[in-house]
């Protein structure tokens, strides 16, 4: 149940290829996320997946079986848009209802269902009222009950958390992150936004330019970045890029530094440079550090570290985290 | 801008628009309640006061009653063709094609033909029983040409004044079914909607809004159609087209009853308001007002 396998898909709109040929395959259970960003085919790829767009070329299988041709209410799979696309004119039992109506299930069956979804998610007080009634997080919530309803056989968000704020947006991918759990349900997730990817995902899938860049859980993409490209999307402040004399003399055209991997000192240090911004958060520094010959770097110290505009510090990195790229922007292995 | 002061300045400063906008009105209907209530007629210089017998001769006309149902008949049916068939259009022009542009052109054309225009090419050219492209196709085929004016003349009525509204109901709910959200029509294929549940749940929903300003905006019009009738049918045969407004008009204009006309035209302001009434009780709520 849930497993989605894409053979040679690809997506053009006229003469544009929006999406070159690509193989990707999801387990059943897996919460897979897409991340990119905008304008990289992610949304494009989850709608041929729901079969909202029709593929060009290739083959879609959900559950083994060949898909490629069926309409979207046949593929078994629910969705939650980024416009949630709640239906303004009705109440949001009547919403959640909905696609078991349209299945022509009785009434009493309906019932149990509407109710066994608000009771999991916490509809019971707005229940009764319209979309237009309730806050953001509350009509996302809706939207979300409308697809676990259905019992599909996989979740599809597209960029479900993009109209919420920011408190909001780490409540609600917590309570994704336990709907998974307790449901145990595939889910498809396409974020531009990489700390969703991070935290929620068992998979990330990146991709640019209807490429995928890179397949792999979250620390494997964040230990061994494949290219530069996945390098500096994952992790949070982006990772240095160093090129140049800086960089060769660790033996690699190019070179990948986490901010967190570096050790910083006021006296001694691989490169010095002139602090330009220090960020305070209280639990970390972020440091802005412009070093001579190497460019601006950024920086990741304890809390307490004391440094301020203008200050001179050292910035040592650990070799042996330390990320390095070919001509071409590939990782070189070791 | 919310001091008393220049408040009142601003209410001083909109007296002279809404003075007017007000004198414009009360007036003609002064007036025209005035001359109700005389005995007025163009051929006899003599005024004398009427007291009701005007209305009384108005009201127990028989001719009142038949146009009053005309009345009715061309607004109940007008409206149902073109919100309907306006609804079905939005629907077709919506769809991408080629030459959408001058599709959705030519459909809105017949709104821009004045009324006198469009009867005069609808009986001259269509409804003819010798000349009629309706009698060239009714021969075609075999049958005997119906004399369309004569024999069916409030349906033929309601069928030029459909075709000119057509396009303006169309226009309207056209724009509004441009405002529904993809997602919504996306998320009701997700949910196994089918096309036709697709429309009636989730597009003729959208479209009540844009539906109740079409049928409040249609209603007042329709409610005075004039210029169809007095070019094709002239109201007959006998009474059979028509209309309260048609009606004020022979008594005042064609047999120069001033005072009967006064007293139809105010039965019509009260008629008219009672529709107006009746039609936001049962559509207005739509709206939000």
């Amino acid at each position: 149940m849930g497993s989605i396998t894409l053979k040679q898909v690809a997506k053009r709109f006229g003469d544009t290829e929006v999406i070159p040929p690509l193989d990707l395959s999801i387990e059943d259970g897996e919460f897979v996320v897409f991340v990119g960003p905008s304008g990289c085919g992610k949304s494009t790829l989850l709608r041929l997946i729901a079969g909202l767009e029709d593929v060009s070329d290739g083959v879609i299988e959900i559950d083994g079986k060949n898909a490629t041709d069926l309409p979207p209410a046949k593929r078994g799979l629910a969705m939650v848009f980024q416009s949630y696309a709640l239906y303004p004119h009705m109440s949001v039992r009547k919403n959640i209802a909905f696609p078991l109506k349209m299945a022509g299930m009785d009434q009493a069956a309906i019932d149990a269902k509407v109710n066994g979804a608000a009771a999991t998610l916490n509809l019971g007080d707005y229940i009764d009222r319209r979309p237009g009634q309730l806050s953001g997080g509350q009509r996302q919530r809706v939207a979300i009950g409308r697809a676990i309803v259905r019992e599909p056989s996989a979740f599809l968000f597209d960029e479900p958390l993009s109209n919420l704020d920011a408190a909001l947006r780490g409540n609600m991918r917590l309570e994704i992150s336990e709907l998974h759990q307790t449901l145990a349900t595939t889910m498809v997730y396409v974020t531009h936004d990489q700390v969703e990817a991070m935290t929620m995902a068992d998979k990330i899938v990146v991709l640019r330019a209807g490429h995928i860049e890179q397949v792999g859980s979250p620390l494997d993409l964040y230990r061994e970045p494949a290219n530069l490209f996945v390098a500096g999307f994952i992790g949070s402040p982006a990772m240095n890029i160093i090129a140049g004399p800086a960089a060769e003399a660790y033996g690699a055209p190019t070179i990948g530094v986490r901010p967190e991997h570096m050790e910083l000192s006021h006296d001694e240090g691989t490169w010095r440079g002139v602090v330009g911004v220090s960020e305070h958060l209280g639990s970390d520094t972020f440091l802005r550090v412009d070093v001579e010959g190497v460019g601006t770097l950024t920086a990741r110290a304890g809390g307490e570290f004391p440094a301020r505009h203008g200050d001179t510090v050292g910035l040592t990195p650990d070799p042996e985290r330390m990320h390095r790229f070919d001509a071409n922007g590939l990782r070189i292995a070791g | 801008m919310s001091t008393t002061h220049s408040r009142t300045a601003g209410k001083a400063m909109i007296s002279p628009a809404v003075i007017l906008l007000f004198l414009w009105m009360i007036v003609p209907l002064a007036m025209t309640l005035y001359f109700s209530f005389q005995f007025y007629n163009l051929l006899d210089p003599v005024k004398s006061f009427a007291g009701f017998a005007n209305y009384e001769y108005f009201l127990t006309d028989p001719a009142f009653f038949e146009a009053l149902g005309n009345t009715l008949i061309i607004v109940i049916g007008v409206l149902c063709i073109t919100v309907i068939g306006g609804t079905l259009l939005a629907l077709l022009l919506d769809q991408p094609m080629f030459g959408q542009g001058i599709v959705r052109l030519l459909f809105i054309a017949p709104f821009f033909v004045m009324p006198t225009v469009s009867a005069l090419v609808w009986k001259n050219m269509f409804m003819n029983p010798t000349n009629g492209l309706f009698a060239f196709l009714s021969k075609l085929v075999g049958s005997t040409p119906i004399d369309w004016l004569g024999h069916h003349p409030l349906a033929s009525i309601v069928m030029i004044v459909s075709w000119q509204w057509l396009p303006f109901a169309t226009l309207i709910l056209l724009t509004a079914m441009q405002s529904l959200d993809s997602e919504q029509i996306e998320a009701a294929e997700m949910d196994g909607a089918s096309a036709l549940s697709r429309f009636f749940h989730i597009i003729v929903p959208h479209l009540a809004r844009a539906g109740t300003v079409v049928i409040l905006i249609q209603t007042i019009f329709l409610l005075s159609i004039f210029a169809e009738i007095l070019v094709t049918t002239a109201g007959g045969p006998g009474y059979a087209s028509t209309n309260i407004p048609y009606l004020v008009y022979m008594q005042s204009l064609l047999q120069f009853d001033v005072g009967g006309g006064s007293a139809g035209g105010i039965v019509a302001v009260i008629l008219a308001n009672i529709v107006a009434i009746f039609l936001m009780r049962l559509v207005g709520k739509n709206l939000d007002l």
